[in-house]
Parts: structure tokens; C-alpha cells; sequence
């Protein structure tokens, strides 16, 4: 295959050519959109003076760093999140269907969020902390039922829509408990939105985020030979527990420090992966290619949930789940068509 | 073979032993308990005036209501889990649900659910167009038929949330319809969905003959002298049909059309007519038993039934799952 091998020092890496050209294609349009999300505001700025701002000069810089950025910033690292999350349960499943959305680790990090917030007020560690404990018990308990005597995909897939079931009904039961008010605001963040946020609100999430993202990276390398099967990981020198225990505390990190920030962003844990495995013809699913496509995902919907019903301002959520299942039907449509 | 039947016709009588319990329940339960003899007496005349009205208007009816809805969802899980050879399958997780419960809420929005039978139409509409959309698309694959339903499921779950923070005002009351729940819906002119769950499941017992043949493969089922491409249309439209007008009454209630067959597989040991029979009544039997359920657990007010179901059918599959595992069918 055409490979390219790098090289620095003592480190070596082997690149499929269209991996590489397919990332750099993934960069360039985040860059656009993330130029264009920066632009929009209630009126459009030029593309010019915003990078002036964006270096904090001229009379925009306030609104560009301090208003604008975060959110476009939220949308790229979030997206990424949720893309690498997604990769990281789908290769351990071996199982598109098997992406945290579906098992129930959004739902499980949501009911997390909700509990925090009836019982001990909405402070950002305090979310944070229900999102993740919320997570971490629904991986936990999936994982436990679905174990016997080995894990099957499917069967976790299964165990996992059933729990994600049961999630949502609860949730859906402590916001009905709510007055209309907050019923609302609960509604519009059950989809996950990205609508006000902030630096200060940002700050605990990216560093999760990034400390998350560098233990993936560690993880690739096994990743890989995982995906050979369980037995040719084995021979190759994998210690699987070890590796999926670290690879399910990684997904479920990056899944529970986006929900705790933002809430729920369904969908671009399912969808990323596969449209980055495509764009980039890869053989399994690998986890760039994925986050890419998933801060590009995040960041166009939220631009559309911005724009689309403008001056109603939709959760980024409902605009995911229709953009991401609208590709989906088309991708078994064509898989269909091809027979 | 003759043991066989007993044990088959004793395991129906005790299935429905049960839903006469739990409907005679269903009735004496709630905020202002009726004792079973005043059940009697308001139909052999000679009830106070309140227990005749909470009998007669609110509690029966609604009794009634969990029946058909319960029987009508799992039936349409059995025909399409029986017809797709696919253990996964249901109309909530396939999207059908999805669609009737989007159609209810577009129309809502544009303003033309007034009568029960333009919310009929729309619920059925709706459900038609996503079961033929998630049926092209994944009749080949089991896993994708699951993918489609599900990518379908969450396409209109975000459009209906759209609307709904569209127009918060004209969309309060859908609520608690959004949930699935059997509180207050007697209220509503019942007689028309009823009659099509009705008609519908006599349809369901219509087709269990070459339903059996399509079982063991197209070519199979084709040589018994089934015509496959009819028998499809026709239980498409029955799943259709059924869910739609149980979505209309109730609102979106998934997991029971998923749970219910697979409960009564293991009884009907092979047989598809006992399977529908077992179906339906255990489909009575859950929802009806959920619905008791939403009325007790809370101290304060009313679970809606759905999150009930929830919580009686993710443990339940995750039992069989378990159990006998993703594939056994």
C-alpha cells in the first residue's frame, strides 16, 4: 500500500498516504468552519478584522476572544471527544452500534448531571464529578451484565440499548418533576447544547479532555492490535485487561467531561467514526480520523443550530442527530443500493 | 404431542387467569381505592355514585386502554421480530414508533390534531412512512435494520425537539404524551382506535399460517405455497396499523413489543399461532401490570407508564440476552 515512513531520532511511525491526505483535508475544513463560526455573531464580520481580533487587535477583539472563541473552541474539542470516545467503544465491541450514545454513557453521565444538580446545586466540579461517577456506574454495570464468559459485541449492544433505555426514562421522569420553566431549560440541555458558553466554564473540561486525549495516544499502538482479535493481541504482546480497562476509563472520561459541560451531544459518537473510517479508507476504526470528523460534525451543526431558525437558537443536539442519522440512512442506503 | 397442547393450553389459561387479576387490580387501584365486591355491585347495579363514575369512566376505560395498547405493541413486536428473523427487532427501536409520535407532533404544531381521527391518520402516516423507509434500507441485515431504525429514531427524536422549543406553548400539554402514559387518556374519544387495534390483531391472527412458513427462509416459505411479497406488504401494514393507533392513544411506549416476545417464545415452543396468542394476552398482561404500577410507586402523583415499561423491560431483555443469548429466535 502506498506508506509513508517517518522518522525523528529513535521514533517511527508508518502513514497511509490517504490517511495523511484525508486528515489534512479534515483540518483544513475545521479551519474553515471554525473561520466562519468566528465570523457570525448578529452581524457578519469580515474575515479580516476577526483575525485581527483574534490576535486582540482592533474593535472586535473582545467579542472574537471572549464571546466567539470559546464556543467554536467547546465545538472543536468536544467533537473530538465524542469522535475518540465513539472509536474507542466501537473498537472494543467491534460493533458500530456499540458507541457510547447507544450503551448509555451519555444517558448514565446525564443522569449523573441530574442528581448533582437536585442534590448538591449546580457548581461546575459538582457536575462534573455526577457526569463522570453517572458514567463511569453505567460503563461499569453495561460491562458487567454483559459479561459471560467472554464478551460478545452484540450481546453488549443489547445490554446497552436496555440500560440506555432505562436511563433516559429516568431522566425524562426527573425533568417531568421539574416546573415548566426549568422543564425547558432542561429540554434544551437534554439534547446538549453549546448556547452560552464560557471560558471560566470551559476551563475544568479541557483540561480532562487533554489529559484523556494523551493517554489515547498511548493507547493507539494497542488499539491496533487489538483489532486483530483477541487471540493475535494476546501473541503480539498485549495485556488486554490492562489495555481495556484503561481504553473504557478513556471513553468514558471524554464522554462524562463533554456531557458535564455541555449535556447529552448524541450521535457524533456513533456517526464520526464511521465517516472518519470512510473518508480516510481505513481498515478498522481508527480514533483521528474520528475525532477530526467529529470536531468538523459538532462544529458545522452548531453553526447551522445558530443560523438554521435564527433568532431561536436550537441545541447543538437535535441538529446532530438529524445531520448525523440523515448520513447514516444515507450510508446504508447506498451500502443497499451497492447490495 | 398431546402433552405438548395441555401444558401449551394451561400456560395460555394461567397467562390469562393472570390479566383477569390484574384487570379486576387495575381497576380497585389508585388515588381512591375501589374494592373488588363494589366493582361487582356497579355492575350488577346497586354502587354508590362514586365508585359507578370511577369505575365507569376513568378506571375501566383506561383498563381497557392498557389492554389493547399492551397487546397491540407487543403483537407488532412479534410479527416484525418473526417476519425479519430478527431478535433485535421493534417498533420502538425500529423508529415506527418514532414516526407516528413525530407526525402527532407536527400536526400539533400546524394545528389539525384536533379529532381522534385526524391524530389516527397522522399517527398511521407517520408509522407507514418509517416503517417502509427503515424496511427498505435493512431488510437484508438485522444489525442494520437496528442501525436504520435507530438513526431514523433519533433524525425525528431531534426534529420534534426542535418543535417543540419552537412552540413551548402549543406543545406543554404533549409533554407528558412525549413520555407515554395512559394517565387522562380515557378522557378521549376511544371507540376508533380501539376498533383498528382490534381489526388489526385479527389481522395478526390471519397471517400466522404463512408468518410460520416465512420463518424457515423466502424459498422455503415460497415452496409451502406462501406468497412471500403479499404476506410482507400485509404484515407491514399490520405492524403499522397497531402501532400507529397505540402511539395515538399513548404516546410513545417502547420495549414492550421487544420484551413480549421474547417471554413468549419459550412457551410457544415453535409454533407461530401459539406465539401470537401468548403475544397478546402477555402484552395485556405488562402493560396492564405497568400501568398499576405508575399509579403506586410514587407516594406523590403518577410515573408515566413508560418509564414503568422502561424499567420492567431493560432488565428483563438483559435477562434473556443473558440468558439464551442475542441470536436465539
Amino acid at each position: 500500500m502506498s506508506a509513508l515512513v517517518v522518522r525523528a531520532g529513535p521514533v517511527s511511525a508508518l502513514v497511509e498516504r490517504r490517511a495523511l491526505v484525508a486528515s489534512c483535508v479534515l483540518v483544513a475544513a475545521i479551519a474553515g468552519l471554525a473561520l466562519a463560526a468566528l465570523c457570525r455573531g448578529d452581524s457578519w464580520d469580515a474575515p479580516g478584522d476577526v483575525l485581527q481580533g483574534l490576535l486582540g487587535r482592533g474593535d472586535s477583539a473582545v467579542i472574537v476572544r471572549e464571546w466567539r472563541l470559546p464556543r467554536v473552541t467547546a465545538a472543536i474539542v468536544f467533537g473530538a471527544a465524542l469522535g475518540a470516545a465513539g472509536s474507542v467503544f466501537q473498537n472494543l465491541t467491534r460493533n458500530a452500534l456499540g458507541s457510547p450514545d447507544v450503551i448509555g454513557l451519555d444517558a448514565g453521565s446525564y443522569t449523573g448531571v441530574l442528581i448533582a444538580i437536585t442534590l448538591f446545586g449546580g457548581t461546575a466540579a459538582g457536575l462534573a464529578t455526577g457526569a463522570l461517577a453517572g458514567g463511569l456506574a453505567t460503563a461499569a454495570a453495561v460491562c458487567a451484565l454483559a459479561l459471560r464468559s467472554g464478551v460478545s459485541g452484540l450481546r453488549l449492544v443489547v445490554v446497552g440499548i436496555a440500560v440506555n433505555a432505562m436511563l433516559t426514562a429516568t431522566n425524562s421522569w426527573i425533568v417531568l418533576r421539574a416546573d415548566l420553566d426549568v422543564a425547558i431549560a432542561a429540554t434544551g440541555w437534554q439534547a446538549g447544547t453549546l448556547n452560552g458558553v464560557e471560558w471560566a466554564g470551559l476551563r475544568f473540561p479541557l483540561i480532562v479532555i487533554g489529559a484523556l486525549a494523551v493517554l489515547l495516544a498511548a493507547l493507539s499502538q494497542g488499539m491496533r492490535q487489538a483489532a486483530l482479535g483477541d487471540d493475535v493481541a494476546a501473541a503480539s504482546g498485549l495485556g488486554l485487561g490492562r489495555f481495556r480497562l484503561l481504553a473504557v476509563l478513556a471513553g468514558v472520561g471524554l464522554t462524562a467531561g463533554v456531557t458535564a459541560a455541555a449535556g447529552p451531544i448524541v450521535f457524533v459518537g456513533l456517526v464520526a467514526p464511521q465517516i472518519g473510517r470512510r473518508i480516510a479508507g481505513a481498515a478498522g476504526v481508527p480514533p483521528l480520523p474520528a475525532a477530526l470528523t467529529g470536531a468538523a460534525l459538532l462544529l458545522a451543526a452548531d453553526l447551522i443550530a445558530q443560523t438554521v431558525l435564527s433568532p431561536v437558537q436550537l441545541p447543538v443536539g437535535a441538529v446532530t442527530t438529524v445531520l448525523g442519522g440523515g448520513y447514516l440512512c444515507l450510508l446504508l442506503f447506498k451500502e443497499v443500493e451497492r447490495g | 404431542m398431546r402433552i405438548d397442547l395441555t401444558r401449551r393450553v394451561a400456560f395460555l389459561a394461567v397467562t390469562v387467569l393472570a390479566l383477569a387479576v390484574l384487570a379486576v387490580a387495575s381497576v380497585s387501584v389508585g388515588a381512591q381505592a375501589v374494592p373488588p365486591e363494589e366493582i361487582w355491585r356497579v355492575f350488577a347495579g346497586g354502587a354508590g355514585a362514586e365508585a359507578e363514575s370511577i369505575v365507569r369512566d376513568i378506571r375501566g376505560p383506561r383498563t381497557v386502554l392498557a389492554c389493547c395498547a399492551g397487546a397491540a405493541l407487543a403483537t407488532a413486536g412479534t410479527l416484525i421480530q418473526t417476519m425479519t428473523r430478527n431478535p433485535l427487532a421493534e417498533p420502538g427501536v425500529l423508529g415506527v414508533t418514532a414516526g407516528a409520535a413525530f407526525a402527532i407532533t407536527l400536526g400539533t404544531v400546524l394545528g389539525v390534531t384536533g379529532s381522534q381521527p385526524s391524530r389516527m391518520a397522522l399517527a398511521v402516516g407517520g408509522a407507514a412512512l418509517a416503517s417502509v423507509a427503515v424496511y427498505t434500507v435493512g431488510r437484508t441485515f438485522p444489525l442494520r435494520l437496528v442501525l436504520a431504525g435507530f438513526a431514523l429514531t433519533a433524525v425525528l427524536a431531534g426534529l420534534t425537539l426542535a418543535l417543540r422549543l419552537l412552540f413551548p406553548d402549543a406543545l406543554d400539554e404533549y409533554r407528558y404524551w412525549h413520555v407515554g402514559s395512559l394517565a387522562g387518556r380515557e378522557q378521549t374519544p376511544l371507540a376508533l382506535p380501539l376498533a383498528v387495534i382490534v381489526v388489526a390483531l385479527a389481522g395478526a391472527v390471519l397471517v400466522t399460517r404463512p408468518l410460520g412458513g416465512l420463518m424457515l427462509g423466502d424459498s422455503v416459505a415460497h415452496a409451502l405455497g406462501a406468497r412471500v411479497r403479499r404476506v410482507r406488504i400485509a404484515v407491514l401494514v399490520l405492524i403499522t396499523l397497531l402501532t400507529g393507533a397505540a402511539t395515538a392513544v399513548a404516546g410513545p411506549i417502547i420495549f414492550v413489543g421487544l420484551l413480549v416476545p421474547h417471554l413468549a417464545r419459550r412457551p410457544a415452543a415453535g409454533s407461530v399461532a401459539w406465539l401470537m396468542a401468548y403475544t397478546m394476552v402477555l402484552g395485556a398482561v405488562l402493560l396492564v401490570a405497568a400501568d398499576i404500577g405508575s399509579r403506586v410507586l410514587l407516594p406523590t402523583g403518577e410515573l408515566p407508564v413508560a418509564v414503568v415499561t422502561a424499567f420492567l423491560g431493560g432488565p428483563a431483555l438483559i435477562w434473556i440476552v443473558r440468558r439464551h443469548g442475542a441470536v436465539a429466535l
